[in-house]
């Protein structure tokens, strides 16, 4: 697969304009949920604050708005990213999806109910980044992306305990739920080979 | 955050006039690639650029071979897809070691090579407006000098500043010799990798030799050190998502016991990606046992300066040489 495609599947869309400059509140459209939202903002807004306070969507949580602890992670064009340190307006014309996207027609994701299952919470505040943050990591498992724990050269990688620690480490949890987080992963995607 | 115009490149052209266009003496404009480092400092109060111009819809964005056997790694391609891509894994592994060691998943798929070669200093006191730094504020002090400086530089230091590059992928390009492509309003140019990033001295306010208005456009990796065994060892204050204390990449090539090419850079120790020609130089063509590691490692920080904080990096980079050398050497012994 040329690695192009991979980069560019948001950027190769039509649906934002080139050159655009501005510095006052504008429209801009964003494909969030599969769903078209107008919202008005400046340019310094951040997606993760477009999504809580324009969108209302606070599934998506604040934690340190630094890229520091993971609770902000969203997917975009099917990856995960820090929504605290992206700015809404670059993310016009990609495919957004934060954790309200994730049920499907009232039915919870395996991932949620295998949070529920196995106590993968304590508080909760971790949790909707942390299951953005799963899904993510195995569309990257799934297309043999490496971890730094990932033994170059080794056919048929499994999804081990390190390997998921080692992936997961960018989302904290500060109730320390890790046992039950490691365990619902587990009840969901145990043994996947890569 | 300031409030600030929002500009889209559509390609490094368009970036470069853009930017030029948009720069007036004292209010900055600035390349906006994956945020990750540029909207933390903006959201800091530490950039405060009035105009920034997104360059992620320029086709910078991929990796190819070159004529010669090298490798063009555009400045647009994020860290994640740099690390998984089939040629630099087979060519470069130090490459992709190095990126997959850093930060975390989220941030390696925003992150891009570009961005990560700019990337500031992580220094608490740069990072803290109410502090006194010559960095950020030129003329006003240091206050890592005298105050928490664990994390900070042991090499190529100055009296006005003593803060560290903090990639581990620059440590990788250092070492493997890379180039780096850039474009300005005076044209193009092309600056091997070991000039790109400066030490302090008396501006430690200017970290590269990129002249303002001046966009990357890629970095290239030469023939000459793809292929060859390599380690990259980081050391930090826990095992993932942290920023490096003192890393160790290399790439060496040994023939009956005698090391026939040697690269070798470090993290975490200079204001810079840290090559280590002097023990470099000690190693090429001498034999590779752990008596000439420690020699060789010895002679690269015998120049270091410790700091109250920070004394233990200098221990501590001579013993993840010499652990990262005795490993490679097991490592060949084990494929000859
Ligand atoms: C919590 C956290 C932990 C981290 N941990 C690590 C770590 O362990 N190891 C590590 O190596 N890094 C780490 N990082 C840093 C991260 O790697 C950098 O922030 C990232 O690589 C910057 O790339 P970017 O594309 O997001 O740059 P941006 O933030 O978009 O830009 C950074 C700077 O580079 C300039 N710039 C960008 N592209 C170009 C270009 N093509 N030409 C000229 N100038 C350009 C911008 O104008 C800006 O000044 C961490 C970051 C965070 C937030
Ligand atoms: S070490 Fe450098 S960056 Fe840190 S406070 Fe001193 S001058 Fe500023
Ligand atoms: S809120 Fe984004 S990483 Fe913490
Ligand atoms: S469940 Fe409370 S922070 Fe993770």
């Amino acid at each position: 697969m040329p690695l192009a495609e991979v980069i560019l599947c948001c950027k190769s869309k039509t649906n934002w304009s080139a050159m655009t400059t501005f510095t006052e509140t504008q429209s801009i459209v964003l494909q969030v949920n599969g769903a078209r939202k107008n919202l008005s903002i400046e340019p310094r807004v951040s997606l993760l604050d477009a999504l809580r306070d324009y969108l209302h969507l606070t599934g998506t949580k604040k934690g340190c708005d630094q890229g520091a602890c993971g609770a902000c992670t969203v997917l975009v064009d099917g990856e995960r990213i820090n929504s605290c340190l992206a700015l809404a307006i670059q993310y016009e014309g990609c495919d957004i999806v934060t954790i309200e996207g994730l049920a499907n027609a009232g039915e919870l994701h395996p991932l949620q109910q295998a949070f529920i299952d196995q106590d993968g919470f304590q508080c909760g505040y971790c949790t909707p980044g942390q299951i953005c943050s799963v899904v993510g990591m195995m569309t990257e498992f799934g297309k043999g992306a490496p971890s730094a724990v990932t033994k170059d050269g080794t056919a048929n990688s499994e999804l081990t305990e390190e390997e998921v620690r080692e992936r997961m480490s960018g989302n904290l949890c500060r109730c320390g739920a890790y046992v039950g987080i490691r365990d619902a992963i587990k009840q969901v995607y145990g043994g996947r080979q890569q | 955050m300031n409030n600030f115009t929002y500009l889209r490149a559509t390609d490094a052209n368009s970036a470069v006039n853009l930017l030029a266009a948009n720069s007036t003496q004292g209010a900055a404009a600035r390349f906006l690639a994956g945020g990750t480092n540029l909207v933390d400092l903006m959201r800091e109060g530490i950039e405060t650029a009035h105009a920034l111009v997104d360059i992620t819809r320029t086709p910078l964005a991929d990796v190819h071979q070159l004529p010669d056997g090298g490798l063009r790694m555009g400045a647009l391609v994020r860290n994640s897809h740099l690390a998984a891509h089939p040629l630099i894994r087979e060519k470069y592994p130090l490459l992709s070691q190095a990126i997959l060691h850093g930060a975390s998943a989220q941030l390696r798929n925003m992150a891009t090579t570009g961005g990560n070669i700019m990337q500031r200093t992580r220094c608490y006191y740069f990072y803290d407006t109410a502090s006194r730094c010559n960095k950020r504020a030129p003329g006003s002090g240091c206050d890592a000098m005298e105050g928490f400086n664990r994390i900070h530089a042991i090499l190529g230091t100055s009296p006005q500043c003593i803060a560290t590059h903090p990639s581990d992928m620059c440590v990788a390009l250092a070492a493997l010799d890379a180039t780096v492509n850039v474009t300005g309003p005076a044209g193009e140019r092309s600056l091997p990798f070991s000039e790109v990033h400066r030490l302090p001295g008396n501006t430690p306010e200017i970290d590269t030799n990129l002249k303002p208005g001046e966009l990357i456009t890629s970095i290239d990796l030469p023939a000459s050190t793809a292929g060859l065994s390599s380690v990259y060892r980081k050391v930090r204050d826990r095992a993932s998502y942290a920023f490096a204390l003192v890393s160790v990449g290399a790439a060496i090539k040994i023939d009956n016991g005698t090391i026939q090419q040697i690269h070798l850079a470090l993290g975490g120790v200079a204001h810079k990606p840290w090559r280590a020609t002097i023990a470099e130089q000690l190693l090429r063509g001498a034999d590779a046992t752990s008596e000439n590691f420690a020699k060789a490692a010895e002679a690269e920080l015998a120049l270091a300066i410790p700091r109250r904080g920070n004394a233990f990096k200098i221990e501590l980079a001579k013993r993840t040489i010499i652990a990262v050398l005795s490993e490679l050497t097991a490592n060949e012994g084990a494929r000859q």
